[in-house]
């Protein structure tokens, strides 16, 4: 499907760290919208295989801030097309995603969220009960007494799932056929600095000469800061999921609730794929555990009882780089040549056509792209939060 | 199951502890610049290693501090605050 060069060159006009999506998107869109193809994208183990085929593949745009809509929204819209422009099947498929209210305070949260949607043109809606329970019939509103009852949605009906893995191929391929290398098992051990501009990187298979590196590598990133020396609110925890085996389909929309955190979708293949909140203390490794399994199952059964016999097939964790505000670190940083794609914490993969988009016009320009100027790291010196509650993982 | 321990109750469950981040010595805010208060405010540091970090026991109401390598999440060292030399 792309090549697998030989050995690296000596020299690249920009390496990529990281071959998940962000990082291959990057390489194609630097090459699609700049020209620009020397190109090397460097993964140390293989494509996809960090958070982009790790996450819940959901896809939406209903956040809170304006920020954060006008820039998830230009994602969804490159999303739409995708399949089309990559000429790969990624199959994408809007569903409908309900945010689901188990108090009158997140209900409050969730009409902020929806005026914000509707003034910046994403369709965005509060329902209540009966639409929820027409559209879903199978779901227990009152979730067996056992938890508080669920009063309302945010219903936001472009909300969609994509295979994941594709879209990292996908992009993989495109960026290769425009003459970007992608070099897997290949792990960077440094990044060269002198004189506050960055010279080169090292690698298990040899130093590179460049001057623009871009760190794609989200849970990952502190250990990619560390080589240059950057300080960041970085802190890295864990966020499991998990799919059962494939049922017939009969959850069409994807249903997220904070209050029992949950989110839950059904894959083309008829698995649902669920997902919960954070690990609470922070922890860089992918273990897996019985706790998160125990709790996830009981709050799945309690909203859907009709699941309660079925069979779990697989359990996995990915690691979530979380800001203290819940938006991104993107663009430029202190360090000339040095531009950081990170902080994606729990909202990564839906973001994975727009930070390509942004980023290649970053790295190629030396300029912060309009959409993610608000997203800058000197914005937490500058006490710039963007705030983002609509966030997966952020309690209402 | 995982076990903690608790410098004033011994070893307990995990269920029992909650953490409560990052050990960190705030610096005097009159004495430091904006750019170091913000770096306090802000920055933390992620990197992969043991951490000093403050942990609660709910049972009892104890805060103390862990020494936790954050990549096996191996608690080497629990102690009260500043009561770093007693066992």
């Amino acid at each position: 499907m792309f090549r697998a060069p030989e050995r690296l060159k000596d020299e690249y006009d920009v390496v990529i760290i990281g071959g998940g999506g962000h990082g291959l998107a990057a390489a194609y869109y630097l090459a699609k919208n700049h020209g620009i193809t020397d190109v090397a994208v460097l993964e140390k183990a293989y494509l996809g295989g960090g958070g982009t085929g790790r996450n819940t593949a959901i896809i939406r745009s209903n956040y809170l801030t304006s920020e954060g809509v006008r820039f998830y929204n230009r994602s969804v819209e490159l999303f739409r097309d995708l399949s089309r422009e990559l000429d790969f099947n990624l199959f994408y498929s809007e569903r409908g995603h309900f945010t689901l209210a188990h108090s009158t305070s997140s209900l409050n949260t969730m009409r902020w969220r929806a005026e914000v949607n509707k003034h910046l043109g994403v369709d965005s809606k509060i329902v209540g009960r009966e639409f929820i329970q027409q559209s879903i019939p199978e779901m227990d509103l009152d979730c067996g007494g056992h938890q508080a009852p669920v009063y309302g949605a945010l219903f936001h009906p472009p909300g969609a799932i994509a295979r994941h893995d594709a879209v990292a191929w996908g992009y993989a391929r495109g960026a290769d056929r425009s003459g970007a290398e992608i070099h897997q098992q290949t792990t960077v051990t440094d990044i060269e600095v002198r004189e506050g501009e960055v010279a080169g990187v090292h690698t298990d298979k040899g130093f590179i000469k460049t001057k623009k590196v871009l760190s794609a590598v989200a849970g990952w990133t502190t250990y990619v800061t560390k080589m240059v020396g950057l300080r960041t609110p970085l802190v890295i925890h864990p966020l499991q999921a998990f799919v059962t085996e494939p049922l017939k389909p009969w959850l069409n929309h994807i249903v997220v609730s904070a209050s029992l955190h949950l989110y839950v979708s059904q894959s083309s293949r008829g698995e649902l794929v669920a997902g919960a909140s954070l690990d609470p203390q922070e922890l860089i490794s992918m273990r897996s555990s019985l706790d998160f399994a125990e709790s996830l199952c009981g709050h799945l059964a309690d909203m859907f009882p009709m699941v309660g016999s079925t069979n779990i097939l697989r359990q996995w964790a990915g690691l979530c780089d979380m800001t203290p505000d819940f938006s991104p670190i993107m663009g430029k940083t202190s360090i000339k040549g040095f531009y950081i794609d990170a902080g994606w914490g729990t909202w990564g993969f839906k973001a994975t056509p727009v930070s390509g988009e942004t980023m290649a016009a970053t790295v190629a320009t030396d300029q912060q792209h309009e959409l993610i100027v608000p997203f800058a790291l000197d914005r937490f010196r500058r006490f710039q939060l963007v705030g983002e509650k609509g966030a997966a993982s952020v309690g209402h | 199951m995982k076990i903690i321990n608790c410098p004033i109750n011994g070893p307990r469950p995990a269920q029992e502890f909650h953490y409560g981040g990052q050990f960190r010595e705030m610096p005097d805010p009159d004495a430091v610049s904006d750019d170091q208060w913000a770096d306090y405010i802000f920055n933390r540091n992620g990197e992969p290693g043991i951490k000093r970090e403050w942990w609660y026991h709910l049972p009892s109401g104890t805060w103390f501090v862990a020494e936790r390598d954050n990549c096996s999440d191996r608690f080497l060292r629990t102690y009260l605050y500043k009561q770093e030399s007693s066992p």
